[in-house]
């Protein structure tokens, strides 16, 4: 049985939803997995041996940077996940700005508050997509992608094989 | 007097094709029904060869032509789809995207962009060359359109739209390379040009979500193209 994970970086969590919305073919698929790691899961550590995950969201903080590299490590198969892992998207407008604007933006001129140093990850100057931090297998677009296209993608990546997407999925759909 | 057209006869693809002496590498293709994908060229504009999609490979020419301006000649040999050309227009097309910031989900012209269909054609799935994320701002000032750069290919439609069929010239471009831009007038905003009519054919030609009319959300801005080859047909028959 094939070990699944997936995860989700900087984004909105999205994609996961639509993963949701796949309604009943999610049984199908869950047949034939073992959700070793997931938000829908309760394992903390990211797991080693999984064939296939699902990385949803760009590489945003040093946290991220460092759980894709473990990822990346661990997995046979590695999807990016909607557009924000592909092209950045919603999570790489901030790169117009720079990390330290946006922080200013959101903590001092928003909220008046003091920007933490302490317990939350730095922000990476520049918001990257998967890419180009690490390798990637395949690459489901969408914004997030529909429900179709995941179902579909996974039956077949589960099955070994390469799914063709050009109808039903695009950048932005 | 009679005008005779001469015609020329050549291989696209290894098939065998003919083309009256004058037209194009393109034109021939597409009258053949031979696709090649496009995305400066339109019907009813002057051809530049400006986003290079259309490159061929033409058998003795060392480099890579763009087909949307290279005349047919007797007995040449193009090949339109190799895996060579493949390669490439995938890597053109990243380029498009790497070097503005084509956030397709929250464009207004998501949906009906012809950049965002192009990548569908040709395969491109990501981008491979990193992305530059540079900063432009967004021209509202004009009271019925809005220029955003950030998601400009420079095709230039607008420029010869503005210049050959509405003959306002109010759009050109500046510097060169990665630098370039769109301007209207000397650079100046667009609310504040004199030569704009605001006759809005720049937006409608417009492949992205570059130029746009104003109180449109994201994919609302399906674009009317059709009034161009009508236009020009009827001032043809002059």
């Amino acid at each position: 049985m094939k070990r699944l994970a997936t995860i989700w970086l900087d984004g909105c969590s999205g994609c996961h939803m639509s993963l949701l919305d796949t309604d009943e073919k999610i049984v199908d698929i869950a047949k034939q997995v073992d959700v070793v790691f997931s938000p829908y899961v309760d394992t903390k550590e990211f797991p080693e041996n999984v064939d296939i995950a699902l990385v949803e969201g760009s590489v945003s903080s040093e946290e991220d940077l460092e759980k894709i590299k473990k990822i990346r490590k661990n997995t046979k198969m590695l999807i990016s996940f909607g557009d924000c892992a592909i092209t950045g998207n919603i999570s790489a407008m901030r790169n117009l700005y720079g990390a330290e604007a946006t922080v200013r933006r959101c903590y001092v001129e928003y909220d008046n508050a003091t920007p933490p140093t302490e317990e939350i990850p730095a922000l990476l100057e520049r918001v990257l997509p998967i890419h180009e931090v690490v390798d990637v297998d395949f690459h489901i677009q969408g914004c997030p992608p529909p429900a179709d296209a995941i179902a579909y993608a996974l039956t077949e990546l589960i099955a070994d094989r390469i799914p063709n997407l050009d109808e039903i999925t695009r950048f932005g759909k | 007097m009679i005008k005779r057209a001469r015609v020329k006869t050549l291989k696209i693809n290894r098939i065998d094709v003919s083309g009256k002496s004058g037209q194009t590498i393109l034109q021939v293709a597409r009258d053949a029904g031979i696709y090649i994908p496009t995305l400066c060229e339109l019907d009813g504009l002057t051809d530049v060869g400006a986003c290079r999609m259309c490159l061929v490979e033409v058998v003795g020419q060392r480099k890579l032509i763009s087909a949307c301006t290279f005349k047919i000649k007797e007995g040449m040999e193009v090949f339109t789809d190799s895996e060579k050309l493949q390669k490439y227009r995938k890597q053109i097309l990243s380029m498009m995207f790497a070097e503005r910031n084509h956030t397709c989900s929250v464009c207004v012209s998501n949906g009906h962009c012809e950049l965002q269909a192009m990548a569908k054609k040709v395969g491109m799935n990501y981008v491979e060359f990193p992305y530059v994320f540079p900063h432009f701002d967004l021209d509202a000032t004009h009271r019925r359109f809005i220029s955003d750069p950030n998601r400009c290919i420079l095709c230039t439609r607008c420029v010869r739209v503005c210049d050959e069929i509405e003959g306002a010239h109010t759009w050109d471009r500046m510097g060169r390379g990665i630098e370039t831009t769109v301007i209207t007038d000397f650079a100046e905003k667009w609310g504040d040009s004199e030569t704009c009519t605001s006759c809005g054919k720049c937006v409608q030609v417009c492949p992205t979500g570059a130029l746009s009319e104003k109180g449109v959300s994201v994919a609302e801005m399906a674009k009317q193209k059709e009034f161009l080859p009508y236009l020009k047909s009827n001032r043809d028959k002059k």
